[in-house]
């Protein structure tokens, strides 16, 4: 079975019922530069890599498997994933 | 009472509380590295304070993978008494030995302060020498001790007296005012449904010798070796 590599971008961020203290604050540094139009600040994190998968649905499971694993926490985060089109190098 | 901590590459708590299980509990104890995994003949494990694994992706997060975590969670599984200070309430937190999350504190600061703790429960292994209600005095040093948990976790832990410490004012008052870390109902402390599973935040080897500037830690010690 041939295997390519896919790039995977991995969203975590900060569920919608528990607090994010650091998106609060970036909020109001926002606010105190002037961008007084800005509301619901929520700060995540993005964790990028490259997959070697049959497929880029064989991609999107592994890296599904590894944020519910790893990569978030169930309990107060949750995560998107995205699987780059085509395959690229691995390094 | 045979005693081991683990210790973690990060871990910096290890060398104190090791000190305080030997030279003030008086426990027969090792340092054990986090690869190893022969810790059965232990009747107390402690996971130390400090940043294991650099408490990068979420604090305890790589830690609760390490081979001796294994070990861990079966010897927690057979009753083995075991307790996580700090970063190690994170860890166990993480491997799922204890209900909840870790969120960073509310203020976004690093907090290092003494803090005043409530004991809420004394039908533990860890707190049987305080006194219900007693006011303990303990150091805290974390970023990330924002206790969370789902309503529902909350509810039945208060429900089962599974909530030992909560941050008090002197006077055992719990209000936010005495809250560091925006922790869920002003938690510190909370042990696991089998009653030898315990998180806490406050590090009681920081203040087990009046050197230190307290002796409140010792009841934890005290406690254990009852």
């Amino acid at each position: 079975m041939s295997v390519s590599n896919y790039r995977v971008t991995v969203i975590v961020r900060p569920l919608d019922e528990v607090v994010d203290p650091e998106g609060d604050t970036i909020e109001l540094g926002l606010h105190q530069l002037g961008f007084e139009g800005v509301a619901n600040v929520r700060s995540g994190k993005v964790i990028e890599m490259v997959v070697s998968a049959a497929d880029a649905i064989h991609a999107r499971s592994l890296a599904t498997e590894m944020s519910e694993k790893l990569l978030a926490n169930p309990l107060i985060e949750r995560f998107d994933i995205e699987v780059g089109q085509g395959s690229v190098t691995q390094q | 009472m045979k005693a081991c901590v683990v210790v973690f590459p990060g871990s910096n708590c290890d060398a104190d509380t090791y000190h305080a299980l030997k030279e003030v509990a008086g426990f027969d104890t090792d340092l054990r590295w986090h690869g190893d995994t022969d810790l059965e003949k232990y009747d107390l494990i402690v996971i130390p304070g400090g940043f294991a694994y650099g408490d990068h992706l979420r604090a305890g997060a790589i830690a609760h993978f390490a081979p001796a975590m294994r070990s861990v969670g079966e010897a927690a599984k057979r009753g083995v008494r075991i307790l996580g200070i700090c970063n190690g309430f994170q860890v166990l937190l993480e491997a799922g030995l204890l209900p909840g999350a870790m969120l960073r504190n509310d203020s976004l600061q690093f907090r290092h302060q003494w803090v005043d703790l409530r004991v809420e429960s004394t039908e533990t292994p860890f707190t049987a020498a305080c006194g219900q209600g007693q006011v303990l005095r303990m150091p805290i040093a974390h970023g990330e001790g924002n206790y969370f948990a789902d309503p529902e976790t909350l509810r039945q832990m208060g429900h089962e007296r599974r909530i030992v410490f909560r941050y008090s004012d002197e006077e055992g008052n719990v209000d936010p005012a005495h809250n560091p870390n925006g922790s869920a109902e002003n938690i510190a402390g909370i042990i696991d449904e089998g009653g030898n599973v315990m998180g806490m935040m406050p590090h009681p080897e920081r203040c087990s010798e009046s050197i230190l500037g307290g002796t409140h830690g010792a009841l934890i010690w005290r406690s254990l070796g009852l």
